[in-house]
């Protein structure tokens, strides 16, 4: 694409997009999101290009029977749709036709069928209570999202600016750029009220209006794409599936600050999303939208790219500026804040992916506009990572006030198989559970808080009643000390004793003591940690404690794991009845633990035990079972 | 006393405990309530070089903070109002303190540190017991003990960081570093490789800056006692300047006393054969060095000329710079020329057979430790090292508590002749400017041939970083530079590359402050070091006895002037170089 100077030539471009766009009657969109890619998409695309290219006079058959020559077929890698549960998924424009878990070899017939034909291939439609959804749109698991921030997930191909242009992209850095001043760009992002997506929840405009007030005129832009949290992939999708968006958010907010460089924090475990970024950006700055002079102006913004290690606390920001600067990424104390002094200790906007992809939006649509959506202190919507036991788990996008009951039951389609639902553990390993006491309360920022769990970057793992509570607790733990810095005495000692008395408990040896010791130390954590990930490092602990604790009771008292998850409280027993005293079991155990006299019955020490089930296999008489 | 004039203007109205004070804008919380009498506790913390809020023990409540607020970064601000004393705040460190305990090795009676750990003396006040300790796994970590000087035992390490903060911004070195995430986090160097391996100087300051046991210097003192109890060995010890001015320290005495008499009378006590001064050999070092350096400006030698006492800065600059290593004077630091001497003029003098001299130096520094086993040391002939064991004055304090000597009530004496007699200008070598100031009052007398009415070059005096002035010797201006802490050798030598900075003779020392503050010396703790100037107060000590003096200059020294006429024949002279000079290895490529 030529360098554009000029708002015309945008403008201009923008329409030849457009154009280009619609010039194509046909569009087929394979998703090229990581799950799907994972499920075999890239073989996909490939079979459908050689199909095109193969059949090149073939005529199209849509709808009302418009029929087109050749080169009217496009197709295309759009980032992620969020229905991975359903993946490898296709659509196909104009129509809206989605197909499900298609594979390379269902190519052929889809293009045979549908493109050539217009026919439907019912076997790869979505299905749910009995019905057919053709259209993407009348999916349930769409019809009740409001996907303005993954709007152009699925729908467009990422690695290609023109497709972003042909949506609109860019408008709102044009009408910063030539209608406000930094000063009124900042006042619109306060009013809209925009709280930060990453977990915090604190005011964008605040930050923006803390920095643009610093005596230092070097400010940076940080875009904080480190998502770290286990199940958590919103910032990823957008990433890879509409980068410019969130590109444009942070040239906004360099706009307003007055920042002349930007760096994207992105963990190197996303390799597509830091291709789709390096494309993006070589893209933007090829045609003059990032670089000296954006749009004749004479403002300048060039953005980096930093890759972490994957180390969960470079989410942190202060330890996410260190891991720039080249240091080891470890959170520092505070004051001075990022906003004060930040990467490379000047005046910083750190803000996450989800964060800054929302305000191109909210410059075009008005701060109104984004007030009218969501709850009156937490307006807009939130995405988020639906997983665990739930029938459709993706990436979902709702209005911030959206029930549990609704993202469970209306957009997930329930809970997986024979389950019943049992907690969500929301935010991750810095969030809590929410129980079924909580499905009518709307998410957002402050009920979250109120309630002892957090919003946190959107990891909504659904849990049924095959989940152990006291296992749950146990993960995150290990999974907060693992990642932990080792920088501060709280974090580094005290979430080790904590995952200590944990194992304990899971493995059958905990006592009643452990519980109020697990508050003892849960209490001075999150009182004296030296960083948010300490400070919040408790609490998957504290709630599941608060709203479970009889599960707690019944692995220590009882030694007892009432979802059947803690191998250490099974117990394999003979039956003395059924064994016929052929000492096979004793000749297979590998930890000694079966003794008797041949022709009477076998014994099982439990203490010998190690539940491996070599027994319960080598029975010949179905004489051995489990007992939890 | 300095009293700093603080403008009210710049006081803050906080509130500590409920009793209103004031303190200057800037401080920390910290800070404050020392100034209105109230310590709080530190781990972690040392002014300066390590400010990182990590061991949170100085957690204090604020009023409208949602959490604890480490005091020792946290600024005060107008109107805050601190609670140091609270139930919640007691419950926070005592939790903390049994969290440390955890993963700790309790062997506190026959621990190093014992009696000067700041995790036991906090253990003791806030009642945490080691059965207080959580259950759970620990790390058995391997002792480090490959260096020649110290070892670590990452079993007793508390994660401070305070060696790694003063190795990296008082040493510019950066030898260790934590590795490893979590629980399983730990100081070591990189790529898991051993203290001996790595880039370390020996400077010893981590081993003081460390609040427990993890980090001691190697026990030398069973080699002396051994060569004591030896009826065949002749045992010489030296001291050099810092110790006098240290060693009190070990026994309650004031920071800054010169306990001289009372530490000869003790090494007497001990059974030492002959109790000499290096001071004697820093007023040898002083005729070699000011030699040296005359020759070097009158004949166009290799310039600027850096001094090559400190085993430390002359590894750093082995180690780092290579290139700077013609600059280094050869002269051997005093502990080897007085090594040197000993198995040589000395034993000839007395007629005694050098390989049954045992040379003990004791010394305010672990890089002697290393000094002692480097090549070219061996000025009185092959298998005869210039010193035998190297102790240091913590070392020196664990022998003297051993013989049951009650330090405190010893009377004085005098070190023996002649290797004991030294001048002022010996003396204050243990102070950072010092080597500099003793080689002027020489190199300006011998210069001018006329005797200096004033003696005291107190420009380069001072523990700050970097000293610079230029005197007129002769007609000649000298352009002289005085340094302390190696990572201030960095920044200069960066700035002589660079063409930034031009000198003649510079005194580079690797410890901040020079040796009073060295490897070896006495351990102060944290409450102490980030309060007063531990390294001033003990250089007031040398240059106490120095200005107390009448003979204060090396090269009055009758000792030494009688030396070179009995057997050195001159500075500089063929025998002198073959005993006092040394020469040095690039050690870039590891």
């Amino acid at each position: 694409m030529d360098k554009i100077t000029n708002r015309d030539m945008l403008e201009k471009a923008r329409s030849k997009s457009r154009q280009e766009v619609e010039s194509s009657r046909c569009r087929i969109l394979i998703c090229a999101g990581t799950g799907c890619l994972a499920g075999g998409s890239g073989e996909i695309y490939k079979r459908m290009c050689q199909l095109v290219a193969d059949n090149p006079n073939i005529e199209v058959h849509f709808g009302d029977g418009i029929a087109h020559g050749d080169g009217d077929i496009a197709v295309h890698k759009s980032g992620c749709h969020g229905f991975c549960e359903m993946g490898p998924l296709m659509r196909i424009e104009p129509m809206g036709i989605l197909y499900t878990k298609v594979k390379p070899e269902n190519c052929d017939e889809i293009f045979h069928r549908t493109i050539e034909k217009g026919e439907i291939i019912r076997e790869l439609l979505f299905k749910q209570d009995g019905r057919e959804y053709q259209r993407q749109e009348d999916i349930p698991f769409y019809k009740k999202q409001t996907r303005n921030v993954l709007k152009n997930c699925g729908h467009i191909d990422a690695e290609h600016i023109s497709e972003y242009l042909a949506t609109g992209g860019y408008k709102a850095l044009e009408k910063v750029l030539f209608e406000m001043t930094p000063d009124e760009v900042i006042k619109e992002i306060s009013e809209s009220e925009l709280r930060g997506r990453g977990g915090g929840g604190f005011s964008t405009g605040y930050k923006w209006t803390q920095v643009a007030r610093q005596k230092e005129k070097i400010r940076y832009i940080v875009c904080n794409g480190d998502e770290g949290d286990p199940g958590a992939f919103m910032d990823r999708s957008v990433m890879e599936g509409d980068p410019h968006k969130m590109l444009e958010g942070m040239m906004i907010a360099a706009y307003a600050v007055r920042a002349q460089e930007g760096y994207i924090y992105v963990r190197a475990e996303y390799p597509l999303a830091i291709e789709r970024l390096k494309k993006a950006i070589s893209q933007a700055e090829e045609c003059g939208l990032l670089g000296d002079n954006i749009l004749g102006t004479d403002f300048s913004f060039r953005i980096h790219i930093n890759r972490g290690a994957g180390a969960f606390v470079c989410g942190e920001g202060s330890a996410l500026t260190a891991s720039i600067e080249g240091n080891r990424g470890m959170p520092r104390v505070k004051p001075p804040r990022t906003v004060e002094q930040g990467l490379f200790a000047k005046p910083t906007v750190l803000n996450n992916v989800e964060t800054f992809a929302n305000v191109p939006m909210i410059i075009q649509e008005g701060a109104k506009w984004f007030k009218s959506i969501g709850t009156e202190k937490s307006p807009g919507t939130k995405a988020f990572a639906l997983t665990g036991s739930v029938k459709h788990t993706g990436l979902i996008e709702v209005p911030m006030g959206t029930t549990l009951r609704e993202i469970i039951y209306d957009i997930g389609g329930g809970i997986k198989g024979d389950g019943t639902f049992k907690a969500v553990q929301i935010g991750g390993p810095s969030g809590g559970c929410l129980t079924e006491q909580h499905m009518d309360i709307g998410l957002d920022f402050d009920s979250l808080k109120k309630i002892g769990a957090m919003i946190g970057s959107g990891g909504l793992v659904v849990m049924d009643n095959h989940t152990c509570m006291v296992e749950v607790a146990r993960f995150f733990m290990n999974f907060t000390q693992n990642e932990s810095c080792g920088k501060c005495v709280p974090c580094r000692e005290g979430t080790k004793r904590m995952l200590d008395i944990l194992e304990r408990i899971v493995s059958g040896r905990g006592k009643l003591e452990d519980l109020d010791m697990l508050e003892e130390l849960a209490g001075m954590i999150t009182d004296t940690a030296l960083c948010g990930l300490g400070k919040s490092a408790a609490l998957p602990v504290m709630s599941t404690l608060k709203f479970f604790r009889n599960e707690y009771e019944e692995h220590v008292i009882d030694k007892r794991c009432a979802s059947h998850t803690c191998s250490a409280m099974k117990r394999y027993i003979i039956s003395p009845d059924r064994c016929k005293g052929c000492s096979k079991c004793a000749r297979n155990c590998p930890a000694g633990a079966i003794s008797g006299k041949v022709k009477e019955p076998f014994v099982i020490d439990p203490d010998k035990c190690i539940r491996c089930g070599a027994c319960e296999s080598a029975c010949a008489f179905g004489a051995i079972h489990i007992e939890w | 006393m300095i009293s700093k004039k603080v403008d009210t203007m710049d006081m803050i109205n906080i509130k500590i405990n409920g009793i209103p004070c004031q303190a200057p804008a800037g401080s920390t919380i910290l800070e404050a309530a020392h100034a209105s009498g109230i310590a709080i506790p530190t781990l972690c913390y040392l002014k300066e070089i390590n400010a990182i809020g990590a061991c949170r023990i100085c957690v204090v409540e604020v009023k409208g903070a949602k959490t604890l607020v480490p005091a020792c970064v946290h600024p005060i601000s107008e109107g805050m109002e601190i609670f140091t004393n609270t139930k919640r705040v007691h419950d926070a460190r005592r939790t903390n303190l049994k969290l440390i305990l955890s993963t700790h090795r309790q062997e506190c009676l026959s621990c190093d540190r014992n009696g000067h750990c700041e995790l036991q003396n906090l253990c003791y006040e806030y009642a945490v017991d080691s059965n207080m300790a959580f259950e759970g796994e620990k790390i058995q970590y391997e002792i480090d003990d490959s260096a020649v000087h110290m070892q670590r035992d990452n079993t007793k390490c508390i994660m401070c960081r305070r060696c790694t903060a003063v190795c990296n911004v008082a040493e510019g070195v950066g030898c260790i570093g934590v590795s490893g995430r979590g629980f399983t986090a730990k100081i070591g160097s990189s790529f898991g490789e051993k203290l001996a391996e790595s880039k370390c100087i020996h400077c010893g300051q981590c081993i003081i800056a460390c609040p427990t046991g993890a980090l001691s210097e190697k026990d030398d003192t069973s080699k002396v006692w051994e060569a004591i109890a030896d009826p065949d060995k002749y045992v010489i010890v030296q001291t050099a300047p810092s110790v006098r001015a240290g060693l009190g320290e070990e026994f309650l005495m004031d920071i800054g006393e010169n306990v001289e008499g009372k530490m000869v009378t003790a090494l007497r006590m001990l059974g030492f054969d002959a109790v000499f001064d290096t001071d004697w050999a820093a007023d040898l070092t002083i005729m070699e060095e000011a030699t040296e350096l005359l020759h070097r400006i009158q004949n166009g030698g290799t310039m600027p000329m850096f001094t090559s006492c400190c085993p430390g800065w002359i590894k750093f600059c082995e180690t780092f710079y290579p290139e700077f290593i013609p600059n280094l004077s050869t002269c051997k630091s005093p502990q080897s020329m007085f090594g040197a001497m000993a198995k040589s003029y000395y034993a000839k003098k007395m007629d005694i057979d050098p390989n049954n001299i045992v040379v003990v130096s004791v010394m305010p520094c672990t890089a002697k430790k290393f000094e002692i086993t480097r090549d070219d040391m061996s000025g009185a002939g092959e298998g005869l090292r210039d010193v035998d064991i190297s102790i240091t004055t913590r070392e020196l304090s664990k022998m003297i508590r051993r013989a049951g000597l009650l330090f405190n009530i010893l009377p004085e004496s005098e070190f023996d002749a002649p290797l004991g007699i030294a001048s002022g200008a010996g003396h204050i070598f243990g102070a950072s400017g010092g080597v500099m100031e003793a080689a002027l009052r020489t190199a300006a007398e011998v210069i001018t041939g006329k005797s200096l009415g004033a003696v005291e070059f107190k420009e380069v005096r001072g523990a700050h970083g970097i000293k610079e002035a230029t005197y007129d010797i002769g007609g000649t201006p000298v352009r002289v530079c005085v340094l302390s802490g190696a990572a201030n050798a960095r920044t200069l030598l960066e700035d002589i590359k660079a063409g930034k900075r031009q000198y003649d003779f510079i005194e580079v020392m690797a410890c901040p402050g020079g040796c009073v503050n060295g490897g070896g010396q006495p351990f102060q703790p944290s409450v102490v070091r980030n309060f007063s100037s531990v390294s001033s107060m003990r250089a007031e000590a040398l240059y106490g006895e120095d200005a107390s003096m009448e003979l204060r200059k090396s090269h009055e020294n009758p000792a030494i002037k009688q030396v070179y006429e009995e057997y050195l024949e001159a500075p500089g002279s063929d025998i002198a170089h073959h005993l006092l000079h040394t020469s040095y290895v690039d050690r870039s490529e590891k």
